[in-house]
């Protein structure tokens, strides 16, 4: 499988786990483990700034993981760029994943205050991971403001619903000159094998595993289903043929 | 630039791959939404010869969705014949013992006043060959001042400009620029075109970058069937066409593979193109970028060009004279190529209307400009 590359880092992964909703940090750290991840995103509010021993730090701080702290809880650009800051102090990364929700809800990004950010972030040497809606528009913009990648949503976030906008993300995947990254939705394994199959560069699960039954099975159970759709992608799916014949012919005049 | 891109293609290479594929990859390009480089190749090999009928359809599909049943007109002014190029296989060719004009600000007046006559077009190409010192940028800016009143959408065709001059003339009312790329076969490239500005590859190559960077609204792209080996050469178009559309998503595109016709200058095609070839080549464009405008000029037969118009070509031109002042100002004589398609607009109207198309003449306007 080709490798993905995000920030001059080399992903061999891609599959990206988030860390809430568990019911342990030790249970998420067995399963960011069996996950295969390379990339876990965490969010900045819970964790204990000043406290280097912080215990999700400390579960999730792996050889060969980067961290990928995220600005959930920032209702706009000022508030996003802030946090980042700390963010690169306390994570010890450049890297962020940028998620401006003013609605405490659904917890849908805010588009506008989304595309200042990353422009400022950017601009301020931040490999911006910004996550939005699956709007091909504004993953156009993004890019030219600098992002690294764009994360569209796949549904509302924990949903699980999976490919809800499925055609938007197919245009996104088509015309994207950085890569995408499905975040948010993904409530099973066959969502995250049919989003890779797509040509998805690498999709985001957080929900689905933590809230499994048996949420270490279940992140390897993604982890296939991530490799098993990136590999049919690469191979060159066989496609369903969309013509049907017809009785008079369109091109007898050329005989 | 796309020169880097272009360079990491290897032009056997791709040929081999291209006359590599095999029917089932055909299928597959087929069956697939959004087909990749790779699936383009597969739709021009001589594989996909096999598969012209379910190709017509795919492309009748793809192009009705986008398009509808239309077909946008669209007519030429050639404002000089006047070049420092010395391309072998054009009449403009400075060699070649023909009269040379540059049009008059009158001149072209008048020649706006004709092609109104000549039938209600609005979609206005205005050409000239390369001579940036007799008719350089004031000259093309002049031209679109004096054209702007007569037609509500402006392209041109001339040599490539820096970004600035894009941008330049896009505030004085420029729609679209053209530029035919000719051929991208780097090695042969200057074997057609061995001296003047045109020689130089890279500044023509790179021309697309600096259209997209200036903000053009749309841009026309061009491979002259005749030169290379077309499978080939068109592919590299592809590849331009997908990297163009990758940076300057705002901008629209077009496509033209004229094949190429007898000139004044004696050159004889190096490789001969047929209708199904043609035919195969539209509907791969069209299968591979359902929204890129489709263009043909007067250079192919009416027959031919009156079924075309309602599988995936989407812009066509008629009534056309190929040589500066022809419509008014000077006789029939100084043509860069000869056309064969003679019909007035009116009959070109009447027979897509009897293949059951609409020609749209005007779809811009003038209150839109910048």
């Amino acid at each position: 499988m080709n490798d993905l590359i995000i920030g001059g880092r080399r992903f061999r992964s891609r599959l990206f786990v988030g860390t809430g909703k568990f019911s342990s940090n030790d249970l998420m750290a067995r399963a960011i483990a069996a996950s295969g991840t390379e990339m876990v995103t965490v969010a900045m509010k819970r964790i204990d700034l000043e406290n280097p021993e912080d215990d999700m730090l400390r579960h999730v701080r792996r050889p060969g993981i980067q961290l990928l702290p995220n600005t959930s809880g920032v209702r706009d650009a000022d508030e996003a760029v802030l946090a980042a800051q700390l963010a690169r102090e306390a994570f010890e990364t450049n890297f962020i994943k940028l998620e401006i929700h003013p609605d405490p809800k659904y917890l849908l990004p805010d588009p506008v205050e989304t595309l200042l950010a990353t422009e400022r972030l950017a601009r301020m040497g931040f490999v911006v991971l910004p996550y939005i809606q699956a709007d091909p528009v504004l993953c156009k913009r993004l890019e030219e403001a600098g992002a690294a990648t764009v994360m569209p949503l796949a549904a509302p976030i924990g949903t699980n619903k999976g490919l809800v906008t499925r055609d938007l993300l197919e245009i996104i995947i088509d015309q994207s000159s950085v890569p995408v990254v499905i975040d948010a939705g993904l409530g099973a394994p066959s969502h995250a094998a049919a989003a890779m199959e797509l040509g998805a560069d690498a999709v985001l699960v957080n929900t689905a595993i933590a809230v499994a039954g048996d949420p270490e099975r279940m992140a390897r159970a993604f982890a296939e289903a991530v490799a098993a759709g990136r590999e049919a992608y690469e191979a060159g799916l066989g496609a369903q043929a969309p013509y049907a014949e017809a009785s008079s012919p369109l091109t007898a005049f050329l005989d | 630039m796309f020169s880097e891109e272009l360079a990491r293609y290897d032009w056997e290479e791709t040929t081999d791959r291209i006359l590599s594929k095999r029917p089932a990859d055909v299928e597959t390009a087929l069956g697939r939404k959004h087909p990749t480089l790779d699936d383009f190749m597969a739709l021009v090999s001589p594989a996909a010869a096999a598969y012209l009928e379910p190709m017509a359809r795919l492309s009748r599909r793809y192009t009705q969705e986008r398009f509808g049943k239309t077909v946008s007109m669209y007519i030429p002014m050639y404002l000089t014949n006047s070049c420092t190029n010395s391309c072998v296989y054009c009449g403009f060719n400075r060699h070649n013992p023909t009269r040379r004009v540059i049009l008059t600000p009158e001149q072209i007046e008048a020649e706006c006043r004709a092609i109104r006559e000549l039938g209600p077009f609005e979609n206005l190409l205005l050409v000239t060959g390369e001579n940036p010192r007799a008719a350089g940028v004031d000259y093309i800016e002049q031209a679109l001042r004096i054209c702007r009143p007569y037609f509500s959408n402006l392209t041109i065709e001339v040599m490539p400009l820096a970004a600035e001059e894009y941008a330049r003339l896009t505030r004085s009312g420029l729609n679209g620029v053209v530029c035919f790329q000719e051929t991208y076969h780097r090695a042969n490239y200057n074997r057609y075109h061995p001296a003047g500005r045109k020689a130089d590859f890279e500044w023509r190559v790179n021309g697309f970058d600096r259209m997209g960077q200036a903000g053009v609204h749309k841009i026309g792209m061009g491979v002259l069937i005749g030169l290379e080996a077309w499978r080939t050469d068109v592919t590299m178009m592809a590849l331009h066409l997908q990297y163009l559309r990758r940076r300057y998503w705002r901008t629209r595109y077009s496509v033209n593979f004229p094949r190429m016709r007898p000139s004044e200058g004696g050159f004889q095609p190096n490789v001969v193109m047929s209708d199904r070839e043609l035919a195969q080549l539209t509907f791969a464009f069209r299968i591979f970028d359902h929204d890129v405008d489709i263009s043909f000029s007067t250079r192919e037969r009416p027959e031919f060009r009156n079924r075309i118009a309602t599988l995936g070509a989407t812009s066509m031109s008629a009534g056309s004279k190929t040589d500066p002042g022809g419509y008014r100002t000077y006789p029939q004589s100084l043509e860069q190529f000869s056309v064969s398609d003679e019909r007035t607009p009116a009959q070109v109207e009447a027979d897509i209307r009897r293949a059951g198309g609409e020609a749209v003449w005007k779809d811009w306007d003038k209150i839109f400009d910048r």
